[in-house]
């Protein structure tokens, strides 16, 4: 057998449940086995894509800026952004902590929205670079998606557990907001494409 | 028209590949994109129950007890999760509230709920009641748990903290531990496509 989609038989595959059913070739119609609804390619992929991603490149600028935790403490208030926070443990001698935060929250969300707007890119130009480096670099930023939320986490914690009125006193601050729509965008972002445009771009080019 | 049962698709790159019988925990994966088409799992309704039953007791036991608590000049400040979610509601943070209970409570309770409820009958042979809504309940929110993370998050947050006060390790802090195990094997382990055959089998 050789290299022939599901789509070019008029056949769908179910996420739901694994089932290959006909759906035809633009339509879409539900599972016989699961009810779940099937389609040939998620619908308007690209366009969901980029809006998700669009709207994550926009509160990654708040989350970055506005202070994500509030320590007050008898030396006067404290606004930590994330890259302050970084910069704390760095000097406080965790350097490896410091690292652990700084690729969670600094590193994936930029690479993970740098990496889609590659991917979604190369499918929009029918780029034939290499598909399956393509699927794997689909697959890395649907893995580290979720471990962005660390940071919110950690902030969470602290706030939880430093409520000591003649010491100090932590609160969230408004980046954190602004951080946890960053970290959900792009998982939306991710969820939305469609890793098999990008082998469809190469099976037109092939004539 | 292709038989169904013997055809099947990547879900990453749509290639039409036949289904071939694995051996006892093998990986059968796509021919062209490495994806992962299905596995074998020996006895794997079994252990997903298993671990999917553990699991939720180590849920209750981490959402009653404290995950850890400072001690600061003899007082004793103590963190739960759901009081944490609270301190943050009652901080004004309530979408930061919304977003810790949904991925650490809600999102893995769903989970933990939606499989216990399509396993349990399946093992005494009986078919669960609309089992096609509850799997799509699952597959929408088996992203959004993050326990993983959020035991990461308590480790770093105790490190933060280890020079301002004294870290006293809760029963939650170890159970977090466990759970975070547990349901990573039960979700591997219930496989959909193997649950579906099963019903196949029993109606
Ligand atoms: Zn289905
Ligand atoms: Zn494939």
């Amino acid at each position: 057998m050789s290299e022939v989609t599901a789509a070019h038989h008029g056949l769908s595959l179910c996420h739901g449940c694994g089932l290959l059913t006909r759906t035809g070739h633009h339509h879409a119609g539900y599972c016989p086995r699961c009810g779940a609804g099937v389609h040939p390619r998620k619908p308007d992929s690209i366009a969901r894509t980029w809006a998700f991603i669009v709207a994550a490149a926009i509160m990654y600028i708040p989350a970055n800026v506005l202070p994500i935790m509030i320590t007050d403490s008898v030396f006067g208030a404290q606004a930590d952004t994330i890259m302050s926070g970084v910069a704390y443990l760095w000097h406080h001698g965790s350097w490896h902590l410091a690292l652990i935060v700084f690729i969670a929250s600094v590193a994936v969300p930029m690479l993970k929205l740098m990496a889609l707007i590659v991917l979604v890119v190369s499918v929009q130009r029918r780029s034939a670079w290499d598909p399956l480096q393509r699927t794997k670099l689909y697959r890395i930023v649907e893995l580290v998606g979720k471990w962005s939320m660390l940071d919110i986490y950690v902030v969470a914690l602290m706030v939880a557990l430093v409520q000591l009125k003649a010491l100090a006193t932590i609160s969230a601050g408004p980046g954190a907001v602004a951080f946890g729509a960053v970290v959900v965008l792009t998982m939306f972002a991710a969820m939305s494409f469609d890793p098999r445009l990008i082998w469809d771009s190469m099976e037109n080019n092939d004539g | 028209m292709p038989d169904g049962n013997q055809l099947i698709a990547c879900h990453e790159c749509d290639l039409l590949q036949h289904e071939v019988a694995l051996p006892e925990g093998g990986v059968a994966r796509c021919r062209r994109c490495g994806g992962l088409l299905y596995r074998s799992h020996p006895r794997g309704l079994e252990r997903a129950l298993a671990y999917t039953l553990g699991a939720l007791v180590l849920f209750v036991i981490s959402n009653t007890f404290p995950i850890v608590g400072l001690e600061v000049n003899g007082d004793l400040i103590q963190a739960t999760l759901l009081g944490t979610v609270s301190m943050l509601y009652r901080d004004g943070m309530w979408l930061v509230a919304a977003l810790l209970l949904f991925t650490t409570v809600l999102a893995p309770l769903v989970h933990l709920l939606a499989m216990l409820y399509v396993l349990l009958p399946l093992q005494f042979g009986a078919l669960p009641r609309s089992p096609e809504l509850v799997v799509r309940v699952l597959t929408e929110v088996k992203h959004w748990g993050m326990v993983e993370v959020f035991v990461l998050g308590v480790l770093v947050s105790l490190v933060k903290l280890a020079d301002l006060a004294k870290i006293v390790p809760g029963v939650a802090l170890w159970s977090f531990g466990g759970l975070m195990i547990l349901f990573t094997a039960a979700s591997i382990a219930f496989d959909p496509r193997q649950i579906w055959l099963k019903m196949e089998h029993a109606s």
